[in-house]
């Protein structure tokens, strides 16, 4: 991602203070606990013009999920400031930026999987597929059931092993149909879940963030 | 200590979603409904508007339920309708039972009601002796099967032609057929005898009018016409939240409930009730009586973020896209009401305590609220549900868990050492992963764990800066 900003001209901090967006401890009901981690967040991004996340997941926590962990809080609106200059690196290139075609050359056949939090929460569809479709010498082939969650779901995914599993064999079945070679998506998380099934199925698909596709210049 | 739901969950719903065929079977027939509800839907002009407006005019009459309420009783009451408020399912039982007591009843005709479920009424009846029928074609088989249905719309979805052949050889002596039309004949010869030889007919509703003072009920099959006109005495029992505002509202949710929860333009019966046989009338029944249930649905309405569960219709639209239900199948959540609106609304309807562990199984992905007709804020729901469970005692034990977790990424020097604590480690933990020694097994039985980079982006951008 450092590397695709710059080559398009653009100034790249990155705040080594900052870990986490707080959304494990959200998402498992401990709103205090999150609460925490965010506001370090928020404060320490108070001052940058825009903040881009490589993660559709992520990003919907900061833009979405603050103001609710925040409400009634005095936090609030230092939060919903950063709400609104946080994108995912897709629809900020995309959306913000103007720009599809970034030079970019992956011989590869590759299918693209929509992270839930970046399609329904962000609403991010279109934009990492007209990205790849400036890639050179890609191919993009859609699989069925393009937006059904891969499973992971966070502490679900341990929580619930099998339920969680069921749901990542289900999208590995229909990302192997495509015969793709690459499994892209904008979301680590659900790339290291189906990475993780395909790898103990020693299946030959491997899966690649959209980031790396990209920055293949 | 999880409750005894939460074990039996978890049972349950790890072993249907180990079942591979159980999957093969479900995920076939979901996707057939998913093509007729595609394209039912886009006979609509525009779906979207149409939820937005569906929305609105639960949210008016939910938000103003003491009034349509009144509204309605007032004039279907006025038609002489028997009109009994029941706080609780025990309430609405007992009012059933010593009805069917005074009535010297015998034998009890029923069309599907999900509320007679949720009150467990066919068990009271049957205790007290009386005989009870289920009329609904997928209700009669899984009572035939003794088993609650799997579905909230389409309770006998888990079985196959065959079983459902099998089953009626065995229970009814008929023989043995792998035709649908031949199977529903079996029934219907069956069912038409108890439609006349029952005493009482139950329903449930759909909708009630507060405008005309009417429910509206509807079905494919007719039963429910039958069961709610030939018995002497017809008793609708019904959640307070089925009320709407006008009949004109109709237009709207009844294509709109066929679209959603079947993938159906229209249901092919919608019938409207407003009262017994009026004096100049030829049939209908004698006697009609409403029991209209509360049963802790006050207190979601009381419940301002999450009031907006009493939108529902009871489409079953979120089962039908949810990927859990897809995969755990609707028997292994113990409740009445299965999937994201099950998981939802339960804890309200019957203990957070008992019940939380129904909004932790969920990845959260959104479908349900995607699809959802009155936009239900579902999945949303889903987080306020384990907000509030991480408050009880017994959400403790996580709570203290990311406390650590807050601790720990919120001081960047710590948390580095601990990853280079964790990329150590994680060359020996190779030697035990996936086996029962490991601590990690939860992940690893079906799943390998990602190796940490040799060099975290972290160390990249400090020794770029260099």
């Amino acid at each position: 991602m450092v590397r695709i900003f710059e080559k398009l001209g653009h100034n790249v901090a990155f705040d080594q203070a900052l870990v986490c967006c707080g959304q494990p401890a959200f998402n498992s009901g401990c709103w205090r606990e999150a609460r925490e981690v965010a506001t370090h967040v928020v404060q320490r991004l108070q001052t940058t013009d825009v903040v881009v996340v490589p993660s559709g997941s992520c990003g919907a926590m900061i833009r979405v999920f603050y103001s609710e962990l925040f409400k009634n809080e005095p936090e609030l609106e230092a939060a919903a400031s950063v709400a609104k200059k946080t994108f995912e690196l897709s629809e900020f290139l995309v959306d913000q930026l103007g720009v599809t075609s970034l030079g970019s050359r992956f011989p590869a056949k590759v299918t693209f999987h929509d992270g839930c939090h970046g399609f329904r929460e962000l609403h991010v569809k279109q934009q990492p597929r007209q990205l790849l479709e400036q890639v050179k010498d890609l191919t993009l082939i859609e699989m069925e059931d393009q937006t059904s969650c891969c499973g992971f779901g966070g502490t679900f995914a341990v929580k619930f092993p099998m339920i969680s599993t069921a749901m990542g064999e289900g999208k590995c079945a229909s990302a192997l149909g495509t015969e793709a070679d690459f499994l892209v998506s904008n979301d680590s998380s659900c790339l290291m879940h189906l990475q993780g099934l395909l790898s103990r199925k020693k299946e030959k698909l491997k899966t690649i963030h959209l980031a790396d596709v990209l920055a293949s210049f | 200590m999880p409750s005894i739901f939460a074990k039996q969950f978890k049972e349950r719903s790890t072993k249907l979603s180990a079942d591979l065929q159980h999957r093969f079977w479900i995920q076939k027939s979901l996707k057939g409904y998913e093509k007729n509800r595609e394209e039912k839907r886009n006979r609509f002009q525009n779906w979207e508007a149409a939820r937005q407006s569906a929305a609105e005019t639960k949210w008016e009459a939910v938000n103003h339920l003491d009034q349509y309420l009144i509204e309605f009783t007032d004039k279907i009451g006025a038609r002489g309708t028997k009109l009994f408020w029941a706080s609780t399912a025990r309430e609405a039982r007992e009012y059933i039972l010593n009805l069917a007591q005074e009535k010297n009843a015998r034998t009890i005709i029923k069309s599907k009601t999900m509320t007679s479920e949720e009150i467990h009424l066919n068990e009271a009846l049957a205790g007290a002796g009386y005989e009870v029928i289920e009329s609904d074609l997928g209700e009669f088989i899984v009572q035939l099967r003794r088993e609650v249905p799997y579905h909230l719309v389409f309770p006998a979805m888990h079985l196959t032609r065959g079983e459902i052949s099998h089953l009626f050889h065995e229970k009814l002596g008929s023989a043995e057929t792998d035709s649908p039309e031949e199977l529903t004949m079996i029934v219907r010869r069956k069912m038409r005898a108890q439609y006349c030889k029952a005493d009482i007919g139950i329903s449930g509703a759909n909708f009630a009018i507060a405008e005309t003072g009417m429910i509206s009920i509807t079905e494919n099959e007719g039963n429910a016409r039958l069961t709610t006109a030939l018995p002497k005495v017809h008793v609708a029992l019904l959640g307070i939240e089925k009320v709407l505002p006008k009949l004109n509202d109709l237009a709207l949710f009844l294509p709109m409930l066929a679209t959603a929860g079947a993938g159906q333009q229209i249901t092919a019966y919608n019938s409207f009730i407003g009262g017994p046989r009026q004096s100049d009338e030829v049939d209908g029944p004698e006697e009609f009586h409403i029991v209209l249930l509360d049963n802790r649905r006050t207190e979601l309405l009381a419940d301002p973020e999450q009031r907006d569960a009493l939108h529902c219709i009871r489409c079953g639209a979120c089962l039908n896209v949810c990927p859990i239900f897809r995969n755990v199948g609707g028997q292994s959540y113990g409740t009445t009401y299965q999937g994201p609106i099950g998981s939802v609304i339960t804890p309200h309807l019957r203990g957070l305590q008992d019940w939380k562990h129904l909004s932790s199984a969920s990845s959260l992905c959104g479908a349900c609220t995607e699809v959802c007709p009155v936009k239900i804020d579902l999945h949303h729901h889903l987080l306020h549900n384990r907000r509030n469970a991480a408050a009880l005692e017994s959400g403790r034990w996580e709570r203290r868990a990311f406390r650590v977790f807050a601790f720990l990424v919120n001081r960047q020097a710590l948390f580095s050492g601990v990853t280079m604590i964790c990329r150590f480690f994680q060359s020996f933990h190779r030697l035990i992963s996936g086996t029962k020694a490991d601590p990690l097994r939860a992940w690893t039985a079906t799943r390998e764990v990602p190796m940490i980079a040799p060099q975290s982006f972290r160390e990249y951008w400090k020794s770029r800066q260099k």
